[in-house]
């Protein structure tokens, strides 16, 4: 079957019409986070409930995240927009009835909450407002409009033109030119050409991509068609991995769904343009997020990284063009589509535009997903949408970019978040982790738990990284059980330079990172260990003296 | 004694004095620069202790023991310039092959396992063994690596001409890791 | 590299079509070459020795060993010679001092990774890994040995397999897969626990897809890979050409 666009507004007009019938709304979050700590199944709860008092002008359904994770399980109820916290089965009640004598949850009004003001979502723009797994809820907010619209009313040439004047870069860590990736693989002549959505979310204390698949996948999607017709494109794979079942369940769900509603599959919308979707399962590999190793690993070879040149744009997936970006740059695609490149290069930095979406983790009283235009600072993000510090501790350092990334110091609070100001205090972007560290964290132990992250995660190909990252994982070892001298600092920064400039892959050559930030801004940290067998935070208990 | 003479010792830690042998082998040649030092310390002569201090010690053999380590740093102390000779003392060699099995394990290997007679690890007399067998450089600083399964006597010669004639020697041309 | 091979290679792509030839600059040599070759056959072929380990003439190149990294003028990486195709004018230095010192570290990181004991190696004296440590000058492993414990395979009857001496550059892999069609060799884990294996895992002699062929023992640059029987320096590896020194 293929939708005509009068088809596509019906689908739009009747659940509007659905939802209209209820006067109270009440979303239960049903992202993994959320799932994990509820007692018992909420949403069910709460239908069960709902039934008995008869109460059918409420409706309850499950959404997405709805952000503070640290909070959950979360509910909120609309119009009035309450979120209550912490919300368990003998608390769920009290939602919906208004008997004084039950137990409630607490409530935030997020209205006056910094976490949710000082926010712009545009990835996240559906997440905890929608149910995932109904496409047509996602249709109703505009869905699948701009896939429409780039289809029948642009030329793929406009839409390459579009995403290259929005300025929007990839969000899975380098920040390269989405426009001009996507122009380079529209600009080979091959017949045959894939589209890649790297969803092989990796960095520890990272969760961003995991969130928009539960929450919006069809954002995804869209993204990925409108890609495909882009650059000339009929099929593509999503790379997920196995460890986000609840993901993997719900991309099923809207690829089933919109090959249903003909979104996806032949003739998109009458047109000559067909585009397919596999799924494919990653099985927990880090280096599989470098775009060599999603293509050799969807080839069904190990995922082991080549070098580059060729390029997947020109030499990817069989040898074809082959165009990668991540879940994050893709949920982008239609709000650009829709809303135009101006609007969104109006967003963020001189040359960094849009919003980035951060999973706030760490020591610090709000934790959760978050999504704000580039160029917040640091301080804003942690002080500000965090709430500070928890316990009453004291900021340390801030690590971005996971296994890939750095510190930032106290010092640098008021950096601005995009590409370039983080590169210029030697950390990166990346997909989005931001891990919050306070005095309790000592910096050695943290580069030594991302040297340890690195060494089991090389895939082995490369001299430097295999053997590499080993030696400097020793060399950090020794030095947080006090047996190292001032020698093995001068070695461990001569295997930074190593490892970053021999490696074959981005998992090596950033593997010293952590390193090299934490020695650039923490010395005193290493040196204290190394001359006073002493760790300042007293985290290595293990310093035994020489 | 001429007053340019040096002082040279060596020393034999963990292993099979091939190197020793080897410095031997220079036959004749020796009688060339036989004039320019004196050997004050050395398996091979009769000296007990080794002097406080020394212009160049010449080490053969891994440190696998604590009274190796002793040595080693004894000798670091007295050198001027100390030379790490042979593959033992450059990077474990053949002792070191039983760093890939746990100390315990090594030596109820050798004393216990299939032992039918009285089966015991000594424990007095006899230098306790260090957990892992290291090159010398794990420990102090060597001035000179000399590789060689033993090292090429020419390569000894080599080296220790230019060293008596104050020169730096370069020797990776001479001499290898294994034999 | 066979010279005679190389030359008449080059020979012929001499007649190419004049716009499909790019010159370039390798080590102060304004050479020509085919935009097809890559540095290192260029290199070679005009006697300019870029020393490889996991390249084996005949099979695909790998990259893996970083062993031929070379420094490409306005180029922010270095560059693998054995993958990397000649741009247009480019210049090329084959042996600065930053290139030479990454490549000794490199190797002395493989020295320190598995039991690399040359005195007692069936391939001492004919080894490669042996060769290019003497040859770019290292006497001595700067970084501490990790000594794994890997058991030797000697249960087929021909051959041993001693992952003590394995370097990882999957040479073995490539014949195996490219040459004989076989495929019984591939590297199994990842990271430092990468460890070339037959199969599934099996141990060699119940590896049903191997075919005794011995390629992999030939292509294999140090006594990894061995035939039963040899002692200490009396494996050679047959190769179309002498050892590449």
């Amino acid at each position: 079957m293929s939708l005509t666009l009068e088809e596509l507004n019906d689908i739009a007009e009747k659940e509007l019409s659905r939802q209209q019938q209820f006067s109270r709304q009440i979303r239960v979050c049903c992202a993994a986070s959320c799932l994990s700590c509820q007692d018992a199944d909420l949403t069910q709860q709460l239908q069960q409930t709902a039934r008995q008092q008869a109460m059918g002008e409420t409706e309850i359904k499950p959404v997405g995240c709805l952000g503070l994770c640290k909070e959950g399980p979360l509910v909120s109820v609309h119009p009035e927009g309450t979120l209550y916290s912490h919300v368990q089965i003998n608390t769920s009640k009290a939602i919906l009835l208004s008997e004084s004598s039950l137990p409630r949850p607490s409530a935030i009004d997020p209205g006056q909450s910094l976490f949710f003001t000082r926010q712009n979502p545009i990835v996240l723009r559906n997440s905890g407002s929608i149910n995932p797994e109904r496409i047509e809820e996602y249709i109703a907010v505009g869905g699948y409009k701009a896939l429409y619209q780039a289809i029948r009313n642009m030329h793929p040439g406009e839409i390459l033109s579009q995403i290259q004047q929005s300025g929007l870069r990839g969000r899975g860590g380098a920040g390269y030119p989405t426009g001009l990736k996507w122009s380079a693989v529209a600009k080979t002549k091959s017949t045959q050409k894939y589209v890649i959505c790297n969803a092989d979310e990796g960095d520890p204390g990272a969760f961003m991509d995991r969130s928009v698949l539960e929450s919006d996948p069809h954002s995804v999607l869209e993204g990925m068609a409108i890609a495909g017709y882009a650059v000339g494109a009929q099929a593509g794979y999503i790379y997920v991995r196995a460890e986000y079942p609840l993901a993997v369940q719900r991309l099923r769900t809207a690829i089933r769904q919109a090959e249903k509603f003909g979104l996806l599959g032949n003739n998109i919308f009458n047109s000559s343009f067909h585009f397919s979707l596999t799924i494919r399962l990653g099985a927990g590999a880090f280096v599989c997020g470098e775009e060599t190793a999603i293509i050799a690993s969807i080839e069904g070879l190990p995922g082991k990284p080549r070098p580059r040149p060729p390029y997947p744009a020109t030499s990817g997936i069989k040898g074809c063009p082959t165009l990668i970006n991540n879940v994050e740059t893709f949920a982008n695609i239609s709000p650009i589509l829709t809303r135009g490149s101006a609007w969104f290069a109006g967003i963020g930095t001189d040359k960094s535009k849009g919003t980035k979406v951060f999973a706030l983790a760490g020591r610090v009283k709000r934790t959760g997903l978050i999504e704000v235009p580039m160029g917040t600072t640091l301080r804003e993000i942690i002080f500000d949408i965090g709430g500070g510090i928890s316990d009453n501790g004291t900021f340390k350092a801030a690590q971005t970019g996971g296994p890939s990334g750095g510190c930032i110091p106290k010092q640098h609070l008021d950096i601005p978040m995009d590409y370039e100001s983080l590169a210029s205090i030697g950390s990166i972007m990346g997909s989005g982790g931001l891990i919050v560290l306070d005095q309790s964290s000592c910096m050695v132990d943290v580069a030594k738990f991302f040297m340890e992250f690195c060494t089991s995660e090389s895939c082995g190909k490369c001299v430097p990284c295999r053997v590499g990252t080993m030696q400097m994982y020793t060399i950090l070892d020794k030095i947080t059980r006090g047996q190292a001298q001032l020698s093995d600092l001068e070695q461990l920064e001569d295997l930074c330079d190593l490892v970053r400039s021999t490696s074959l892959c981005g998992l090596g050559q950033t593997a010293p990172n952590p390193v090299l930030s934490t020695l650039r801004f923490f010395r005193d940290e290493y040196i204290s260990h190394i001359q006073d067998q002493h760790c300042p935070a007293g985290v290595c208990s293990l310093l035994t003296g020489k | 004694m001429t007053i340019n003479t040096l002082q040279i010792a060596t020393i034999w830690l963990d292993g099979c004095s091939g190197c020793h042998m080897s410095l031997l082998d220079m036959d004749e040649h020796l009688e060339k620069i036989a004039h320019l030092f004196d050997m004050v310390y050395s398996p091979l002569v009769d000296s007990t202790s080794l002097p406080a201090s020394v212009d160049l010690i010449l080490i053969e053999g891994a440190v696998s023991s604590e009274k190796d380590l002793e040595h080693l740093m004894n000798a670091r102390k007295s050198a001027a310039c100390l030379v790490a000779l042979g593959d033992c003392a450059v990077t474990g060699n053949v002792p070191s092959m039983r760093n890939s099995f746990s100390l315990s394990d090594v030596l109820a290997t050798s004393y216990q396992k299939d032992v039918s007679a009285n089966p015991q690890i000594p424990t007095g007399f006899v230098p306790a063994l260090l957990e892992h067998v290291t090159p010398l450089h794990a420990h102090v600083q060597v001035d000179h690596f000399l590789p060689g399964c033993p090292p090429p006597a020419s390569a000894i010669f080599a080296l220790l001409s230019h060293l008596l004639q104050g020169k730096q020697p370069d020797v990776s041309k001479l001499s290898r890791f294994g034999s | 590299m066979t010279d005679h091979r190389l030359q008449n290679s080059v020979r012929q792509r001499h007649s190419l079509h004049p716009e499909d030839i790019v010159t370039l600059v390798i080590d102060g040599q304004q050479l020509t070459a085919d935009p097809n070759d890559t540095l290192l056959t260029i290199a070679q072929a005009h006697n300019i020795h870029i020393p490889t380990l996991c390249f084996l003439e005949g099979i695909s190149a790998y990259g893996g060993c970083r062993v031929c990294l070379v420094e490409v003028e306005g180029y922010g990486k270095l560059v693998p010679a054995c993958l990397t195709h000649p741009a247009e004018g480019i210049i090329v230095r084959t042996q600065s001092p930053r290139v030479i010192e990454y490549r000794k570290k490199i190797v002395e990181l493989l020295l320190s990774e598995r039991n690399h004991i040359c005195s007692v190696c069936v391939t001492n004296g004919h080894c490669e890994l042996q060769q290019l440590a003497s040859t770019l000058g290292i006497t001595h492993i700067r970084y501490p040995g990790l000594f794994p414990s890997l058991a030797i395979d000697a249960s087929n009857t021909r051959f041993i397999h001693d992952p003590n001496r394995c370097v990882l550059c999957s040479r073995c892999v490539r014949v195996c897969a490219e040459i004989e069609g076989a495929h019984t060799w591939d590297i199994i884990h990842r990271g430092i626990k990468s460890r070339v294996s037959a199969d599934l895992n099996q141990p060699w002699k119940e590896a049903v897809t191997c075919t005794g062929c011995g390629k992999c023992v030939q292509a294999c640059p140090t006594g990894a890979l061995s035939e039963q029987g040899k002692a200490v320096g009396e494996m050679l590896k047959k190769r179309y050409t002498e050892s590449t020194t």
